[in-house]
Order: structure tokens, then sequence, then C-alpha cells
């Protein structure tokens, strides 16, 4: 059902088919409108904005260094749904996802270093989309989308293969950068084999910011505390290696789902305005083994 | 009140204020960049620029 949803909003989102026939991006007005996902807006069936080449567009142009729009607009899908927009509502999201569901004999969750790597994604957001764009600026005054230059796979993915493909004039110019960012997405596609979701977990800055407004989101996760035997089936199929048992709206979760599917007591939900409900003083706790990561 | 924001009402405010900015943002145009800039091939996006 999840996957349903992910590839319906993509396929809305990108619906200007035309474009990738001909090669020629959709330029109506709806283009003004942020998508609340990671879509570029050089791909050629893209209705909307993507909202952190926008940011960066705004912050970089001479007439404004900030943009009430772009991170009003950012707030308040953060603030009412969190990381759900990652789960649910991101095309990059399902494509890592659906990458992830092929084969391979050691498939990683955790290692060492993987706290720490998580981390990353919040100095992408604040050096690569914020201060690089406000300060490194030529003698016109703008500053350039460096996210989308040197790093964004969504980017290279939508709108820089499939144009470049397309237009012969495009491909006469491409150089180091484009080899560069063609090399960035195939290294993340690979990785997404073997790692759930690796461009998230590490880079997005998309999802850094949505990841701080989960614990505050209108619409969160619940675990009813009495009715949870704490037997840890919920931790050990999240994709994103949270316990919801003790952070239920930790910053990592995208709020998939996967945990409450699997919870054999249904203590879990998903819910809009959820208080948590705590556990009866010396209630008991039973621990079960051998759960396996459900597949969607 | 603690009750509200520790269940989601914490969120209702953000959004509140959120709508705020995101109103004044249009209010002084800047959607007419987001336009501009979505609507002409990114050069940056596609590994060229
Ligand atoms: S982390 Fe970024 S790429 Fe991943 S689903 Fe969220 S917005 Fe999309
Ligand atoms: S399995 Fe549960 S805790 Fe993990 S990301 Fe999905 S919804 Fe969040």
């Amino acid at each position: 059902m999840r996957h349903g949803v992910q590839a319906l909003w993509a396929v809305l989102t990108n619906s200007a088919f035309a474009g990738f026939v001909t090669g020629r991006i959709y330029t109506g007005k709806l283009k003004t409108i942020c998508v609340p996902g990671l879509n570029c807006y050089s791909c050629p069936g893209a209705r909307g904005a993507c909202p952190i080449g926008s940011l960066q567009a705004v912050i970089g142009s001479r007439q404004f260094s900030f943009s009430y729009y772009v991170v009003g607009f950012l707030f308040l899908i953060g603030a009412l749904l969190g990381r759900f927009v990652c789960g649910w509502l991101c095309p990059f999201g399902l494509i890592q996802e659906l990458l992830h569901k092929i084969p391979f004999p050691k498939k990683i969750g955790t290692f060492r270093g993987d706290r720490l790597l998580r981390k990353l994604k919040y100095a992408v957001l604040i050096v690569l989309v914020i201060l690089l764009p406000l300060f490194l600026t030529d003698i016109l005054g703008q500053g350039a989308p460096w996210f989308c230059k040197v790093l964004c796979p969504a980017g290279t993915l939508e709108g820089g293969l499939p144009l470049v493909l397309l237009d012969r004039s495009l491909r006469g110019i491409v150089g180091w950068l484009y080899a560069w960012k063609v090399a960035v997405l195939i290294v993340t596609l690979l990785a997404s084999v073997v790692i759930c979701r690796p461009f998230c977990k590490y880079l997005c800055p998309l999802g850094a910011l949505y990841s701080v407004f989960n614990p505050i989101s209108v619409f969160r996760c619940r675990v009813d505390r009495e009715t949870c035997v704490g037997c840890g089936a919920c931790a050990k199929v999240c994709p994103m290696q949270v316990d919801p048992v003790r952070t239920p709206n930790a910053p990592e979760c995208i709020r998939c789902g996967r945990c409450r599917r699997v919870c054999p007591t249904d203590a879990i939900s998903f819910r809009f305005l959820a208080e948590q409900k705590m556990r009866k003083p010396g209630a008991e706790t039973v621990q079960m083994e051998g759960v396996d990561p459900a597949d969607e | 009140m603690g009750r509200f924001l520790t269940s989601g009402g914490a969120g209702i405010l953000a959004a509140v204020v959120a709508l705020a900015l995101l109103l004044f943002g249009i209010s002084r145009g800047e959607t007419a960049v987001v336009l501009a800039k979505a609507t002409r091939v990114c050069m940056e996006c596609i590994g060229i620029g």
C-alpha cells in the first residue's frame, strides 16, 4: 500500500509526460509551488518545484538573502507531518527502497560510525544549501545552488540523464562536473542495494530539516506502553534503525509503519495529536527472537 | 498545556508560525524567483553549470 502511494505521488508530480519525449521541461505556473519531497524541477516531467532547489535559488538571488516562502513551506510540512514525507511522498526515497529489494548476500543495517555519519546531512544542509549559496557569490551578487551543483543525485537521475540523452546540444557541453555527478549517482544507487536509503540517512538536506520536526510534528507515532510486551520486533524491522518503543518520534523515523505492522499486540499507531501512553508500574516484558524484517 | 505540547500541539504552533512565514514570503514576491528558476533548465542540477 505504501509503495503504491509513493508511486502514485511520483507519477502525479511528474506528470508532464510529453517532456520525456521532447526533452523540454514543463514551464507552467504550477511550478511556483514546491513539492514536499526531493524532486528535481529540471526533471522533464516535473510539475512542481523542488524545495531544496528553490531555497538555494531564492537565497542565492540578487533580490533576497532569505526565503520566507520556502522556509515557511518546509517548516509547515515538517510541523504537520515530520518525516512522513520521506516514507510516503519522496520519489528519490522510493527509488532507493526499490533498489534495496534486490537480493544481496550481506545487507548492512548499522555499522561503526553509522550514528556519526548520519549527522553529515545536517552539515550538507547548512553548508551546501544555505552558507555557500548565500556567501559565495559572483560579481552580480548571485550565489550558485551548491547542493544541486556538486551533490544532488536526484537531479542527475531525474534531470541530468534524461535531458542530456534527449538534447543533442546539451550532450556537446557535458564535462567533468557531469562525470562527477553521475559517479555520485552510481555510488548512491549501488549503495542502496546494500544499505536501506543511504542518501536519506547520510546526505539528504531535506530529510535533515524534516527530522528536526519529528519530535513535535502533529502526525506522530504513539506506543501504548501498557500493551507493549517489549519483544523488540519493531526495532528489528526498522529500516532506519530506530527503536520506536524507546524513541517513538526519533528524528530518523520516516513513518513507514513497518514497526506497526509487525507489532504482535498492536501497541504502535500513527495518528494526529497522539499522546504517549505510559506503562503501569510493575508490568512485565518478554523478549521475542528471530523476527524477519518484513518486506513490503 | 504541557500535555498538549508533547502530544503534537507544539507542531500546531510551529505550523501557524510557518504559515505566517510562507505568506510573508509570497507577499514580498519570492515565488517569482522560484518560478523563474523552476521553469528554466537548471544547469547546476543536471551537472553542467
Ligand atoms: S531523506 Fe531526502 S531523499 Fe530521502 S525520502 Fe526524505 S526527502 Fe527524500
Ligand atoms: S519502522 Fe517504525 S520506527 Fe522505523 S522508520 Fe518505520 S515507522 Fe519509524
